[in-house]
This record gives structure tokens, sequence and C-alpha cells, in this order.
């Protein structure tokens, strides 16, 4: 593909300082499901090693956003995009770019816990086999730090060989961020990670995106509200497709510009 | 006597009328086997299954018919398997929804529907008279491979259905390509229900007697075949001709016939159901 990011070999990118910042710009994008216009006109400019929220009601447009930057909304029949996102300048709907080597960067955990039923430590070493990496060292070494990474390291360590689907709702999220990181991506986008878990569950996610930060630009989609203005950094405000307000997330929830973002935050609608 | 009540003398009513339509089933099932076996149970031995076929009934045996039915099978199940699952998998993954895949989709659910005999003139026509095959072991398998292919691929996309899409969105959203996903992901998730499919036609085949008649499969073989190109017969056909005969002995060659057929069926139609109940735990 034409590199998005300039690209280091994988296997010589063991030591997380070497990870590269990415930045994100957004121009003037719009999104159509056949004649639904999803999106309509957003520009928005992401820093490097941030957390950002996205917020806003159901249909809102938030998710099929956050679908934009790994461009899995490719899948989905009767879309159509216009506008550009850059990644560190690299435009990702450009035709030549190679769609796998982008999702490379650009890591995803979704909604539901989807582990693959497979064991814990393939869940995790499957993005390397998928490279085609075999060297069966590094391969434990990236999924023993991944798991550490996540916290789940010592919850596991002897059941590596356990299916990942008989761990809990919350190590199983946790397993999939793991996942995520075992690629070495540089942004990490997450549709409501923690609206399927309980409270102590979402407690440690929330806790582990606060120290991922440090190494990864993270884009988090959630409806909670609390979540927002605890663990991110700036905040989108969505609302029909269009973005409302975009800023601090201490101004956002403290001092928002428009009248609808009062609302929506205070929950007077949505 | 108020709604509630009403409701529930229904509910028992229909309970009582669905339990009959079972047992009417089942006793008519039950019936047809216990006559085949009474005629045919006797008959049954070690000879009855290595011995050539015969004029005199006491001496006849299965062993060409039998030996013919496991080639069709085996070269049946080598021809069918790939391109339906293959089919099947281009169909559910790669095909755009346009009206080329509906007109598509359409006509292999037609093609389930089509008369055997039909299958049989086809085969008859392109693969033993212009691919000049001749009555032969691989014209029958091909003719029966056509037949139970919509099956295997209408079997192989419903599996692939059943899998659930945060799989394979996981798995997309990691870098991998769509033959990555689909050979690490969705085959291993749907194989139980691909074998299932596939097991199921193949036991639909092995009972299978007009298309190969029409083929040319014979009644009468003094040997088993030993390539794709001998003439063969197989177990339906032989059954069909023992019942034609007029000796009492031909009568009860072709029950111990039939009860050998239902085992190979039933044993096929049990290891269908093994695949799928495995495969539905794993997929929970």
């Amino acid at each position: 593909m034409e590199t998005v990011i300039e690209q280091v070999p994988l296997d010589k990118v063991i030591d997380p300082s070497l990870k590269k910042k990415a930045k994100i710009e957004v121009k003037d994008v719009k999104v159509w499901y056949d004649d639904f216009n999803a999106i309509k006109g957003i520009d928005m400019n992401i820093k490097p090693n941030t957390v950002t929220a996205f917020i806003g009601p159901s249909g809102c447009g938030k998710s099929t956003f956050l679908r934009l930057f790994n461009r899995m909304n490719d899948y989905v029949e009767g879309f159509r995009m216009e506008g550009k996102i850059k990644i560190n300048g690299e435009n990702i709907y450009k035709k030549k770019v190679n769609v796998e080597e982008l999702r490379k960067e650009i890591g995803m955990v979704f909604q539901k816990p989807n582990p693959f039923p497979k064991s814990i430590f393939d869940n995790v070493a499957y993005g390397l086999k998928i490279q085609g990496i075999t060297d069966k060292q590094l391969i434990e070494e990236r999924v023993i730090d991944c798991l550490k990474q996540v916290a789940l390291w010592d919850e596991v360590k002897d059941d590596l060989k356990k299916s990942g689907m008989t761990l809990s709702g919350g190590q199983q999220q946790r397993l999939c961020i793991a996942r995520t990181l075992a690629v070495q991506p540089s942004i990490i986008l997450m549709d409501e990670p923690t609206s399927a878990l309980d409270p102590i569950s979402t407690a440690k996610v929330e806790e582990l995106i606060f120290k991922l930060k440090e190494k990864y630009t993270i884009i988090i989609v959630t409806h909670n509200m609390q979540q927002a203005s605890r663990i991110s950094d700036y905040t989108a405000f969505f609302y029909l497709g269009e973005l409302i307000e975009y800023g601090k997330t201490k101004t956002i929830f403290t001092n928002p510009e428009k009248q609808q973002t009062e609302n929506y935050i205070t929950g007077r609608f949505g | 006597m108020n709604n509630i009540q009403k409701n529930r003398l229904k509910d028992q009513l229909f309970k009582v009328w669905g339990i009959g339509c079972t047992l009417f089933a089942l006793i008519l099932l039950v019936f047809f086997i216990g006559d085949i076996l009474i005629d045919g149970i006797m008959r049954i031995d070690w000879g009855f299954i290595i011995n050539l076929p015969s004029r005199k009934p006491e001496k006849a045996g299965i062993y060409t018919a039998l030996m013919g039915s496991i080639c069709i099978l085996f070269l049946t199940t080598i021809i069918a398997f790939p391109i339906g699952v293959a089919a099947g998998i281009y169909l559910e993954e790669y095909s755009k929804k346009n009206r080329l895949s509906a007109i598509l989709e359409i006509n292999i659910s037609n093609l389930a529907g089509v008369p055997s005999i039909i299958y049989g003139l086809l085969g008859l026509e392109v693969f033993v008279r212009i691919m000049g095959l001749g009555a032969s072991v691989l014209a029958g398998s091909l003719t029966l491979s056509l037949l139970i292919l919509p099956i295997i691929i209408v079997a192989t996309r419903e599996a692939i259905k059943a899998v659930p899409k945060s799989i394979k969105d996981a798995s997309y959203a990691l870098g991998a390509s769509k033959w990555q996903t689909i050979w690490n992901q969705v085959l291993p998730a749907s194989s139980g229900g691909i074998l299932t499919g596939v097991i199921l036609a193949l036991s639909r085949a092995v009972g299978e007697t007009a298309p190969l008649i029409v083929v040319g499969a014979l009644a009468y073989v003094p040997f088993a075949p030993e390539s794709p190109m001998d003439e063969f017969s197989v177990l339906p056909i032989q059954i069909f001709n023992w019942i034609s005969r007029p000796q009492h002995g031909f009568i009860e060659n072709a029950a111990a016939a039939i009860i050998i057929l239902l085992l190979i069926t039933f044993v096929m139609n049990g290891v269908a159901v093994y695949f799928r109940n495995k495969w539905q735990k794993k997929l929970k």
C-alpha cells in the first residue's frame, strides 16, 4: 500500500518507545447508506496520544463515523462516502490504499466482546499469524506482553490453552483489547466497549484506556456521560449526522457553547 | 365456558392432534421396517454380501451392487464436495447482492427441486454421449454429483450464514484479508454444518435409482468395478431387479438388500446428526 505511516518492519517494533504518533484530519466527510444521508459534512482534527470521546443519541452517526477510520463501512451494502480522512497526511480513502495494511495501524474494539472460538493464546496471536509471522518466540513474547498490558496475564497465565469464550464478559473484552494491541496499531477505535460490562469490569477497562493513552491515539464511542468525562481529553457531540460541538472535554461538560450540547449532557434529551 | 378455558381446550386439542400425526408417521415406518426385517433378516449372512449375482436366488449376493454403490459414493463425494462448498462460499461471501446473484439463488433452489430422472437424461446426453464416457461409474457419479450439488450449496450457505458477524468483523479489524477470514474463522466455525449437509446429500445419492437407470447402469454385472470407466450396478437397482422377478426367493433377497441399504443410510444420517450436535455446541 501507500504506507499510511512510516512503516517499521513489524518484528523490529517490540520496543513500544519506537511507536509512531498518529494524527487524524477529517475534511468535509459525508456518508450515505443508499438514499439516507447518515453523515452530513464533518471536519475534525484529532491529536496524537489523546482520548477522544464521541457522544450523542442513538442514530446520530457517531458509530458510522468511527467505522470510517478503519474502513469497516466498506462492507455495508449501499455505503457511499465523500470527503477525506487523512492519517499522518495520507488520505486513507485513496484508491491505492491497502485496507488490510490500514487496519493493522488502526485497531478496533467492539461493543460486544467478540473473542474467536479459539484458545486465549491463539486469540492474541491471530493478528500476528495472519501477517505470516512464524517466529514462535516473537509471538509468545508479544502475547505475554499484550496480556500483561491489559492486566489479564495474572488471571489467565495458567489457562492460555482454554477457549477465550470461557472467560467472563469483562475478561473477554480485555482479551479483545489485547488481541488488538498485538498487531501494534497507532490508533485504537472503541465502539461502546463497556456497554455490555458490569461496573467493576467497566472500571478496569477505563483504567486500561487511561494507561493506553501514553502509546496510542484512542477514539471511543460511548453512551455513558460520566465515562466520557472521566476518561477523555476531547469530546465530540454528534446529532443527526452533524458534529454539533467539539472541544476539550472539560469545556464541553462545564461550559458548552451550544444549547443542544448542554441539553444532551444534562440528560434533557437523547 | 370463559375465554381462558376455551384457549386451554384448544391447546389440548392441538396437542392431541400433533401426537396423532407423529404417531401415524412413526407407526407406518415401524410397520414397514418390521415387515422388511421379517422377510429379509434370515437371508443376510456373509455369503449374501460377498456373492456375485446369480439366477438362483439362494446363491445370489449383492457384492457387485454393493461395490458399485461404494464406488459411486466415493467418486460423487470427490466431485461434488469441493465444487459445492466452493460455490456456497462464493455465493455467501464474495458475490455482490445484485439481480444476477438473485437469479442464481432462485435457480439453485429450483435445481434442488428438479426430478432426479431429468438429471439422468442430462447425464445420458452430456456425460454418456457427448463426453463419450459410456455407461460408466464416472458418468453415474457425475450425474449424481449434479443432483446433489444444489443441496450441498444450500447447506454450505446456511452453515456460513450461521457464523456470527462479530467474529468476521473482529478478523477484518485485525487486518485479515477476506480469504484469511474465511479460512481461519468462517470455515472452522461452519465445518460441522457443511459436513452435515454433505453427508445428508450423499445419503440421498446412495438411494437414487432413476437417474442411474437412465444413464445406463446395469441390473446384472458379473464383476465389481475396478476403474472409473467400468460398467456398474448399484444396490437400489439390484433391489428393483429382484423385486420384479416372480420367484419367491428373490423377494427375500430384495428384502435383505433393502436392510443393507437402509443400514447404510441410517449410519450416514447418524454421523450427520453427530456432527451437527457437536457443531451447535461449539458455536454456543
